[in-house]
């Protein structure tokens, strides 16, 4: 019964067997959303690392054939995890596509990924694809997420919305 | 706990998963079988395919694990495997927490856009910003 949408839930599904796409709603107009996905100063606080990671690299070059990179860095020894790409097409504020690659590639090859938006007047929904280069590379991010620790981050972020 | 197929990480086993998962008249197969078993026919009414086109997604959903065949030999009504759905999301589960975690700051970030008076980081990057 209430006016907005609830936070929804992820929802994930499979388009295709090389693809995984994911999407939530988000209680912010689209413009507002579609900065803080391509603003670095705005990503670096929401891109998270496993726990006891920083982010101390994020730089978004925001046009076709434009360059990003992404920087983690563990507190603790230094160690880094470095990605990049390059943006392909930049249609503000409905999409982008991009490519990604990893530094010390924890999967192969690169990856072609997309964020799109649905206006949705005071709420927006977003919906993430990315194209991998084979069904087994794909099934593999599904699994790690990300690397170990992520579960940590989880929890270090319920740790703070508590507080 | 008897460990289920799918939590064996067979790998064919897996790819059966996410193959029969990865197409749309199937996840509604499923979807309207989490309501309850249903026969062939009843399957294939909202989609208006024929019954072979059903049944061709019903075989791959079977040999995926996610569903049965009721042992009724006249209608032999379809129903759902909950545990090898269950598995699939389990595997997604990793994946599921990292973005919750960062659409989780994602909304504060938002919030925060919203109270006006951005920091001043936020103004001198708008300043650089190309037109």
């Amino acid at each position: 019964m209430t006016a907005k949408p609830p936070a929804s839930t992820i929802s994930i599904t499979t388009p295709s067997d090389h693809e995984l796409s994911w999407s939530r709603r988000f209680r912010a107009p689209i413009a507002r959303v579609f900065e803080a996905l391509t603003r670095p100063e705005l990503v670096r606080r929401w891109l998270l690392g496993p726990e006891g990671w920083s982010m101390p690299v994020c730089e978004i070059d925001l046009r076709p054939g434009g360059r990003y990179r992404y920087v983690w860095r563990r507190d603790r020894d230094g160690q880094e995890m470095g990605m990049g790409g390059v943006f392909e097409e930049v249609s503000a504020p409905t999409h982008v596509t991009f490519t990604e690659v990893f530094d010390e590639a924890w999967y192969a090859g690169h990856a072609l990924g997309r964020y799109q938006l649905v206006d949705e007047g005071a709420t927006t929904l977003l919906v993430q694809t990315m194209k991998y280069e084979s069904r087994e590379v794909r099934d593999g991010v599904l699994r790690s997420g990300f690397e170990a620790g992520i579960e940590k981050s989880h929890e270090r972020l319920e740790a703070i919305f508590s507080e | 706990m008897k460990a289920s197929p799918v939590h064996s990480s067979k790998p064919a086993r897996l790819d059966a998963l996410f193959g029969a998962l990865a197409d749309p008249t199937r996840r509604a197969i499923l979807a309207r079988l989490a309501l309850g078993e249903a026969t062939v026919s009843e399957l294939a009414e909202p989609h208006r395919l024929t019954q072979p086109t059903i049944s061709k997604h019903l075989k791959v959903l079977e040999a995926a694990g996610l569903i049965s065949t009721a042992r009724d030999a006249q209608r032999r009504p379809r129903r759902l495997e909950v545990s090898a759905l269950a598995a699939a999301d389990g595997w997604f589960e990793p994946f599921r927490k990292l973005w919750e975690a960062r659409y989780g700051a994602l909304d504060r970030v938002l919030e925060e856009m919203a109270d006006g008076a951005p920091p001043p980081a936020m103004k001198k990057a708008k300043a650089r910003r190309k037109p």
